[in-house]
């Protein structure tokens, strides 16, 4: 079903042309509405689910946005296509687990998922590479005001935007971002930084979100609080922490560069070697490595534009994206031999690292 | 990072990880999110890992008043349980027990954001609509004519503006 979907490669996080950014991934902003009337989906009956689903299909589908979108059931996508989907971020893990009654829609770009019947009637999420609070902000408000134009929304003056969960009452919004932070995490600074940023009501998870741990040095980076404060108050108070901690991790690789020359090059010269010659790894390995590259790539070692390769390769290193890739059901084994003649492959047709530019830095 | 502590509240993965000095003396706690969010750790303010570590969990159920939603028919030991409301309504039903969750858990108790007047407007007119056909009813069958015609008269304006609002440029 989603096969479209996998193979457009011009997707807003795989796309090669992209223009990636140093330590910022991705930005995400997503809104929680509900329908006023009808129970939040889990205390809704199946066909009240069903009720919402069409409901809101039919109008998110009329919607300029959602130009050549796709519509998805959940019920009818295998197991394999759900896990392909969260890997991308376009669903959550929560939307898979529900009962019936649940669906997607999904842009052609892939920088706009609505999921229907997730913990509220309505998700509705917007993405885009690199550090782009405020433009991600503007896109999703308009699709939004867009789409109050034909539903009723559950919003009261006093608590605003009405949600299943108190956490999200008031604006239901959270705005993620994905960082990449060896410079932190090598120091042994990053549990630091976390409690910090969590006294601030800012959130640090994993690539993955709840419970993951942060393979990759990749972090998901969010506001906790949604009732109190503006929309523009939340993204400016959490872009703000964001460029403290990007000063924060850039100060930590300088200083790493400074006092640990020699042992920053031998990491990275042997992340390159395994991923040109790796015959087995897992994705966790995978990750790690790249995530080397990545900061070889911000060094100057490795051309800007393989930047964008590399953030691809996180997300087709992941074990739904090569089971897909494999088009058939195969172990974990044969998995990581897949992934890793996709590295080979890949790795081979990119130029040396220039060590070089390392002692321009300096 | 990854140590993989187990949440003390409930065993689940924890993410969230605390050390604070209570009475002179080092306290450990590891919470996963969701129990995090619900003990209020993430409020600068108002989180004592002391409370955290006294406190019983929830109040019990039994010694409450028990309110049912009339909408959906979510009752106060449902919300206790989960944390959740059933619906829009059960906002205005059990208020008096959100309220205390949300200042523990937010910048505030207000909303400050966006307003999504034209919702808003319509469900307004909605509501002003239903209540003109309350009367119209009413006043037809108290056989008073006159107010019947008033009241058909507004219920048409509102309609036709409806009308302009929704038919598409």
């Amino acid at each position: 079903m989603i096969e479209s979907l996998i193979n457009n490669d011009r997707a807003e996080l795989i796309q090669k042309a992209k223009k990636a950014a140093p330590v910022v991934l991705s930005t995400r902003i997503r809104l929680a509405r509900n329908l006023a009337g009808p129970p939040f989906p889990e205390r809704a009956d199946v066909s009240q689910r069903r009720d919402v689903l069409t409901r809101c299909a039919d109008q998110i589908s009329a919607l300029p946005q959602m130009d050549k979108g796709s519509f998805f059931d959940v019920a009818e996508l295998s197991a394999l296509e759900k896990q392909v989907l969260v890997e991308r971020h376009l669903i959550s893990r929560e939307l898979c687990d529900g009962e019936e009654g649940a669906g997607v829609y999904i842009n052609k770009g892939q920088t706009c998922s609505v999921m229907i019947n997730e913990e509220d009637h309505l998700r509705i999420q917007f993405l885009k590479t690199g550090f782009n609070l405020k433009s991600v902000w503007k896109q999703i408000d308009a699709f939004d005001s867009e789409l109050e134009k034909t539903i009723d929304v559950a919003f009261t003056p006093e608590f605003g935007y009405l949600t299943a969960c108190p956490t999200n009452l008031g604006t239901g919004l959270r705005a993620s971002v994905m960082m990449h932070l060896p410079g932190l995490v090598i120091s042994g600074q990053m549990e630091r930084v976390i409690r910090a940023v969590n006294q601030l009501g800012i959130t640090v998870r994993g690539l993955f979100g709840e419970g993951s741990d942060a393979t990759g040095h990749i972090f998901q980076i969010s506001n906790q609080q949604t009732l109190g404060e503006s929309e523009a108050e939340i993204l400016e108070r959490l872009g703000n922490v964001l460029k403290t901690i990007i000063d924060h991790e850039l100060n930590a690789r300088f200083k790493y560069l400074e006092e640990d020359k020699a042992k920053l090059l031998d990491q990275v010269g042997r992340a390159y070697g395994v991923l040109k010659n790796v015959h087995v790894i897992s994705s966790n390995e995978a990750m790690n490595l790249l995530s080397l590259i990545r900061l070889a790539v911000d060094f100057g070692m490795l051309p800007e534009e393989n930047r964008a390769d590399v953030d691809r390769l996180v997300i087709e290193c992941q074990p739904g994206h090569v089971q897909y890739a494999a088009q058939e059901g195969i172990e974990p084994e044969a998995r990581d031999i897949a992934r890793a003649d996709k590295l080979r492959e890949e790795f081979n047709s990119l130029p040396a690292l220039a060590f070089d530019k390392l002692s321009e830095l300096e | 990072m990854a140590e993989n502590l187990k949440c003390s509240i409930c065993n689940k993965e924890a993410t969230v990880h605390l050390t604070q000095i209570v009475n002179n003396k080092i306290h450990k706690v590891d919470l996963c999110e969701s129990c995090a969010q619900k003990k209020g750790v993430t409020d600068p303010e108002g989180f004592s890992l002391a409370d955290l570590l006294s406190k019983t969990p929830l109040t019990p159920a039994s010694v409450e008043e028990q309110k049912v939603c009339p909408s959906c028919g979510q009752n106060t030991a449902d919300f206790r349980r989960t944390g959740r409301l059933g619906c829009s309504e059960c906002y205005e039903v059990f208020k008096a027990l959100v309220f205390p969750v949300l200042e523990e858990m937010h910048a505030g108790t207000a909303h400050k954001g966006k307003v999504p007047k034209i919702a808003m407007s319509r469900q307004s007119s909605k509501l002003r609509l239903k209540s003109l056909k309350d009367s119209l009813a009413r006043s037809i069958a108290e056989e008073a004519y006159e107010d019947a015609a008033q009241f058909r008269d507004q219920i048409k304006a509102i309609e036709e503006a409806e009308e302009l609002e929704v038919s598409p440029k």
